[in-house]
């Protein structure tokens, strides 16, 4: 071992070898023009990102005052809790984690790929160091110096060897991948558009032309050195460049002569090196260019926009996205960031059902489009059309000819595309926005439009009389503290839907009684409350969102209490995320969370069910708001054996009914995503489909019937088995259930 | 083109209603207001007709309940002016025939080619206003109408009849027109749009004399209809079941024979 | 001022209009009361006074086939001056609403409209109301003048007004038809294609109760044999089993037919919303908790198999 390290002492190899002067002229030359291009081409880049917005994100403003004397907006005041460090960050992207969360072998081959390149990259940086100032510099000064041999040299040789094998490796099962796999999330067909509406065959071409790139500067690589070792005769020392060697072991099996070898090898040396710098100006006009902005898109971004969405710009006199200077620079990088890898397209509960949307293609006609607009030149990676329609309209407007307004009506805002997105996309705020203008030129279906007036003219989307919220506590045998006129400890916030929907009004007695048999201090706003606006934000009803905002804060401001609970699981979302801008500064909990707790500390006396469940979780509770071990709990803790569905946690699928869905018609979808749902549940061998969220209790039960699983699948809420677990124990039971 | 929109809030039909102490009225104090449904739709024609030839719309409505909303609604929504007629309204209930009086006495100084207002509307218990004021001011009128095409000094209007029956009729301008339906679904207007339009205050107050005209009729009551909750339930074999079913469908002249 | 009663007599192209029947009826009551004559007046369309038999005195006045309200209004307006009855009877159809307001305001006499109760007291009439979308009845008197009152159709029986009799018929001078600024320029007949459900007198509405496509028939036939279309809850319809034009319900139609005839339908919320209006309401459904029993007026939970054979079978009869 010694041995050998001593025999590579003083070793190296000429960077320009045997290249003449009128040669390395031309070398750095061309290094210039791809230098040049490559900084023009991303020059253009960032300009177009600066005709953006500011978007908070290096730095949050404290406590912005508010400019035009309204409501501070929600962006502005509230801290961004959730948020995780920079330096988590960058680890994240050094990790590739993001790349590999449900893609175990993808991240794995991006991992050596990335590192790979990065490793050669770091070495030819070396290279210029040492040749271009080092060498250079200690000529100035007498003996020249050079630091690229010995020790360093073999260790140099041997990891870069290995880190370009392992990304040839990888990027060779990329290539088979996409060539032979057929994987659903890279068919770039679109949903919404006939076949022949688009042209997608330059995305193609310049996925494989970036493969490509890649691999041939490797493999020259690899060849040069090959030819280099036979041309030099194989001094020892090379065996540290282990995949060269082996080449040039062919190369001279293959009866190659020296002199031959050395002619090759100048001839590869100029093909490797024109294809690595012609890769280096490729890179901002393509998607190449995915390597700078993914990790500037990842370190800026913000998982927490979804869940608190971000006011409209004060300053834009208008709602909602016209132009691309209405757009922040995070979403424009969000849009070149993407790399169509499609993860989003697959999960997006929108697109299974068939509706037209997917979220991939809502960014890349996002992306096609800004920069048509900003001037951006992109080689191949852009959508052909016969007809100017869709990303290439250039005179129509954003939310309604770019993006068609029954796409944006599709989104359910379950914000499944944002959690899968490797790279940081951040697709619910954008959606939202654009229907923000869709709003306000007041292009929604009828159904929408009701639901929306009901909404402001009672409080609530069923249009029903705002003095009969109350109305379902009738039917108890006690009277439920008012919260307006007495403190208490718990604040219920029933929601519409709790409410108002026939159906449902027994699960709210039912959790009524639950609360006030385990003695529990809890009061409602009986008529005070109004609709609590999650759904009506996210459909682009800003105006209408602040109104109930300002209405409940009325409300809940004369109230007292310590915490807020409620069943909805979008109810408890915008009150969590979005009402302490607008000065709520209580806790908001979930129902299950505060039933977990009751019985885990003894205060219901629960006896075992002793069936078997699934557990439904709510978009809106486990991805929004990471909430997805109390429904559990209590189901563990009522004797539930707990069966997961494939899909479960924060890659939950959706209902189908959030995002202001539930308010639309869906009668044009293939398979609605709840009996989608039903139908993964139904592969499971469980008696109960047990869900925590009003809504989902209306879609499932209706979903099973229409499935045909109702006899087989009972779907229940949680509070229902709670109430049987009582009933299980009536000797020890809490009073009067 | 010049086009006046009647508004007229009625109150909200899913609230509880009551009677109050008299007797004789619905007791307002609980109930909330919302602009008449077919109010609602005649705004929209007129901002169909807008749309299409640059008219001019302006929405007029007396001092009910709650109506500053409506008006600025109507704003939101494309309106180009909104005048309210105060003075006009007592306390409780206003007749169709005070408010055919009123609104004859102010359209008479105004020059508007086209008045449109809904066909009709919850409280019309005296009769609908587009052709009482058609007969005031002595204008042709039409009503139950589902589209309207304006024309300089004319206008082509489509009447419906019962069973989906469509008369074209042509009127000489000025008209009053009693809408059923606007050639589109009422145009949503964001409650941004609103609020603005609300801050903004471009409501024209013209003061009116209070009317000189009443209903003539004199209200001995008003009482909740009897309800009965729930169904009434039929029993016994089906044979017996479908002999009630075809009785109260023949009691009501639904089936013959 | 006499104390006849006037009844306006309308007609469709399928001849005089129940309505007329219904009004016939309820103006011989009050006639009779006041020792009056009921007096029926058809404008244009002289040809069915021969229809109009339980009334005393038929009027017919010349005016232009095609209906405008200018042209009616001049000719009733005539009528109602010179003869000046005590009482006249409109129905609230689009005539109705087309000219009672503007009689009113013409004639100077008040107007009671949505009346669906009509009674004598003393020399005036007490007419009872349905305002507030069916809220409120409101009984409201018209002592010291003639009135007309707007009714709305289905208040009384037609068969009360169809008897039999010889009316002398008059034929009025027509007023002068000049100047009018309306012009009738063409009728159309409704959209031919699928049955427009929202105009329906009767709907016979099926829901997933009947269990498959193939016993739709079944309801096809009961409906057949009332003259009426089928109407489907939201899962008939999503199942294709139905056209989507006939489903009724928050994603679907509102209707408000005379009679809606619900067949394993549960009563979903989303489904009463577009049909809790209808007049008259039968829900057959064999769970006897269903909600759709809260809105029913009459209801059974008799097997919808069972029992719409036996239906059918009586209204074909
Ligand atoms: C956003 C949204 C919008 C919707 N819009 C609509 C809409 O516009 N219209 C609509 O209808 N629905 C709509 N729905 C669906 C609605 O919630 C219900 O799912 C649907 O109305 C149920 O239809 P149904 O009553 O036919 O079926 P079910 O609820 O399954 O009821 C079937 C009934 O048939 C009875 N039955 C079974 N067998 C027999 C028998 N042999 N004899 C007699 N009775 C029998 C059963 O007891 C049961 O009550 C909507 C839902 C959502 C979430
Ligand atoms: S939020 Fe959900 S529905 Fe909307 S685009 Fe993303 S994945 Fe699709
Ligand atoms: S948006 Fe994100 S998840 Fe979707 S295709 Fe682009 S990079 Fe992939």
């Amino acid at each position: 071992m010694i041995a050998t390290l001593l025999a590579v002492e003083g070793e190296t190899r000429e960077v320009f070898e045997d290249i003449n002067l009128f040669g390395k002229v031309v070398f750095y030359v061309l290094s210039f023009i791809a230098t040049a291009l490559f900084l023009w081409g991303s020059w253009q880049r960032i300009t177009k990102y600066r005709r953006g917005r500011p978007a908070g994100r290096i730095r949050r403003p404290a406590a912005a005052p508010s400019s035009n004397g309204s409501a501070p907006t929600v962006a502005d005041t509230v801290p961004s809790n959730g948020q995780p460090s920079k330096l988590h960050t960058v680890g994240t992207i050094a990790a590739n984690s993001t790349v590999a969360k449900r893609d175990r072998s993808m991240g794995i081959a991006h991992f050596f790929i990335f590192w790979g390149f990065i490793t050669l990259f770091i070495g030819t940086v070396i290279l210029t160091i040492d040749e271009d100032i080092v060498k250079i510099a200690t000529r100035q000064f007498g003996e020249e110096r050079s630091f690229f041999k010995g020790v360093f040299y073999a260790i140099y040789s041997l990891v870069l060897d290995t880190m370009g094998f392992a990304a040839l490796i990888a990027l060779v099962y990329m290539a088979a991948r996409r060539g032979l796999f057929h994987l659903p999330q890279l068919d770039y067909r679109r949903a919404e558009e006939p076949a022949g509406g688009y042209d997608r065959r330059q995305y193609q071409l310049g996925d494989q032309l970036f493969i490509g790139l890649l691999g041939l500067v490797l493999v020259t690589g690899f060849l040069h050195e090959g030819f280099r070792i036979r041309a030099s005769g194989f001094p020892d020392f090379e065996i540290w460049s282990p995949v060269g060697w082996l080449i040039a072991k062919g190369v001279s099996g293959a009866g190659v002569t020296l002199a031959g070898s050395d002619t090759i090898r100048t001839v590869i040396w100029w093909v490797h090196a024109v294809l690595a710098l012609s890769f280096v100006a490729y890179i901002p006009y393509s998607k190449a260019m995915h390597m700078l902005t993914d990790a500037a898109n990842l370190v800026t971004h913000d998982p927490t926009t979804s869940r608190r969405l971000p006011a409209p710009d004060p300053a834009a006199g208008h709602l909602g996205y016209q132009t691309v200077e209405d757009f922040t620079w995070k979403e424009l990088l969000d849009f070149d960031a993407c790399t169509k890898c499609g993860r989003c397209h697959v999960v997006c509960p929108a697109a299974a059902a068939g509706a037209p949307l997917s979220p991939r293609d809502l960014i890349l006609d996002l992306r096609q489009w800004a920069s048509t607009s900003s001037g951006n030149v992109t080689l191949l990676d852009s959508e052909r059309r016969p007809e100017p329609t869709g990303p290439l309209v250039t005179d129509g407007t954003l939310a309604g000819d770019v993006i068609r307004a029954d796409t944006l009506w599709s989104c359910t805002t379950c914000m499944a595309c944002v959690a899968a997105c490797p790279v940081g996309i951040e697709h619910v705020p954008t959606i939202v926005e654009l229907r923000r203008s869709l709003v306000e030129a007041g292009t929604m279906e009828p159904s929408l439009q009701d639901a929306l007036q009901n909404i402001a003219q009672k409080g609530n989307s069923f249009g029903k009389s705002a003095r009969q919220r109350a109305k379902w506590t009738k039917g108890l045998d006690f009277t439920i503290t008012d919260a307006r006129k007495e403190p208490v400890r718990y604040l219920w916030f029933v929601g519409d839907f709790a409410s108002f929907d026939d159906r449902l009004q027994s699960l709210s007695q039912t959790f009524a009684q639950i609360l006030h048999g385990a003695g529990v201090d809890f009061g409602i706003l009986y008529d005070g409350e109004r609709n609590a606006g999650n759904d009506v934000r996210r459909v682009g009803e800003e105006g209408l969102f602040e109104m109930l905002v300002e209405q409940n804060m009325e409300q809940l401001t004369a109230a007292e209490f310590d915490e807020i609970v409620t069943t909805d699981p979008h109810t408890l979302n915008t009150l969590r995320n979005e009402y302490p801008g607008f000065g709520l500064d209580k806790p908001v909990k979930h129902y299950t969370e505060v039933l977990a707790d009751l019985i885990e500390a003894g205060e219901l006396d629960v006896g075992a069910l002793g069936s078997t469940a699934t557990y439904h979780d709510p978009c809106y509770l486990a991805r929004y708001n990471e909430l997805t071990e109390a429904p559990r709990r209590v189901l563990r803790a009522i004797g539930c054996d707990v069966v997961e569905m494939p899909r479960n946690r924060d890659n939950t699928f959706c209902c189908g009914a959030g995002g202001g869905r539930i308010w639309m018609d869906d009668s044009g979808l293939t398979e609605r995503p709840s009996e989608n749902r039903i139908r993964e549940a139904a592969e499971l061998d469980v008696e109960m489909f047990v869900v925590a969220c009003p809504k989902d209790f209306t879609m499932y039960t209706d979903a099973a019937k229409t499935t045909g699983h109702d006899a087989s699948l009972r779907v229940v809420d949680v509070i229902e088995l709670v109430a049987e677990a009582l009933d299980r124990q009536p000797a020890l039971g809490a009073a009067e259930i | 083109m010049r086009i006046a929109v009647l508004l007229k809030q009625v109150p909200d039909l899913v609230e509880e209603f009551e009677i109050d102490d008299a007797g004789t009225d619905i007791d307002r104090e609980f109930l909330t207001f919302l602009l008449n449904e077919f109010d609602n739709q005649a705004l929209e024609e007129a901002l169909l007709i807008k749309d299409a030839t640059g008219a001019t719309v302006d929405v007029v409505a007396l001092d009910d309940p709650e109506v500053d909303q409506a008006l600025y609604t109507a704003i939101a929504k494309g309106a180009d002016r909104a005048i309210k007629l105060t003075g006009a309204n007592g306390d409780g209930w206003l007749s169709t025939h005070a408010r055919a009086a009123v609104y004859a006495g102010w359209l008479t100084g105004e020059s508007y080619d086209l008045v449109l207002t809904g066909v009709q509307a919850a409280d019309d218990l005296d009769g609908q206003l587009a052709p009482m004021l058609g007969a005031l001011l002595d204008v042709p009128h039409v009503s139950v109408v589902v589209g309207v095409e304006a024309a300089d000094g004319t206008a082509r209007i489509r009447q419906e009849f019962a069973g989906g029956a469509i008369s074209e009729l042509d009127v000489s301008l000025p008209a009053v027109v009693g809408v059923q339906a606007a050639g589109a679904e009422p145009r949503y207007a964001a409650i941004a749009k609103i609020r603005q339009a609300q801050q903004e205050g471009n409501v024209d107050e013209v003061a009116v004399d209070p009317p000189a005209a009443a209903s003539g009729l004199t209200i001995r009551r008003m009482y909740p209809p009897e309800k009965s909750d729930r169904a009434e339930m039929l029993s016994g074999s089906e044979a017996d079941v479908a002999d009630r079913i075809i009785a109260l469908l023949r009691e009501r002249g639904l089936v013959q024979g | 001022m006499n104390n006849d009663v006037f009844v306006i007599a309308e007609h469709s192209d399928a001849g005089l209009t129940d309505a007329t029947f219904e009004l016939l009826g309820a103006a011989r009551r009050l006639a009779d009361a006041w020792g009056g004559q009921v007096v029926a007046v058809i404008v244009g369309n002289a040809g069915v006074a021969g229809q109009l038999g339980s009334a005393d005195v038929v009027v017919t006045v010349d005016a232009p086939a095609d209906y405008t309200s200018e042209a009616h209004e001049r000719v009733l307006a005539g009528q109602v001056t010179s003869r000046d009855p005590r009482l006249v009877l409109m129905s609230m159809s689009t005539q109705g609403l087309d000219l009672a307001a503007a009689l009113s305001a013409t004639c100077d006499r008040p107007l009671v409209s949505y009346v669906v109760g009509l009674e004598p007291d003393g020399d005036a009439v007490v007419a009872t109301a349905q305002i507030y979308g069916g809220k409120i009845m409101a009984e409201v008197v018209v002592e010291s003048q003639a009135a007309i009152c707007a009714v709305i159709a289905g208040s009384f029986p037609a068969d009360a007004g169809r008897g039999a009799g010889s009316p002398a018929v008059e034929a009025a001078d027509a007023p002068a038809l000049d100047g009018l600024r309306t012009t009738f320029v063409a009728r159309h007949a409704p959209d031919a294609g699928d049955v427009d459900i929202t105009v329906a007198d009767i709907l016979v509405a099926v829901g997933r109760g009947i269990g498959g496509e193939d016993d739709i028939e079944l309801v096809q036939e009961f409906a057949d044999a009332l003259g009426a279309p089928v109407a489907a809850s939201r899962p008939i319809t999503d199942n294709g089993w139905l056209p989507k034009s006939r489903q009724v319900g928050k994603s679907g139609l509102k209707v408000k037919p005379r009679a809606y005839l619900m067949f394993g339908i549960s009563g979903a919320p989303e489904h009463l919303e577009g049909m809790r209006d209808a007049e008259l309401i039968i829900a057959c459904n064999t769970d006897e908790q269903a909600p759709v029993f809260d809105v029913a007026h009459y209801g059974t939970t008799v097997d919808l198999f069972d029992l719409l054979p036996e239906l059918t079978e009586r209204a074909s009869a």
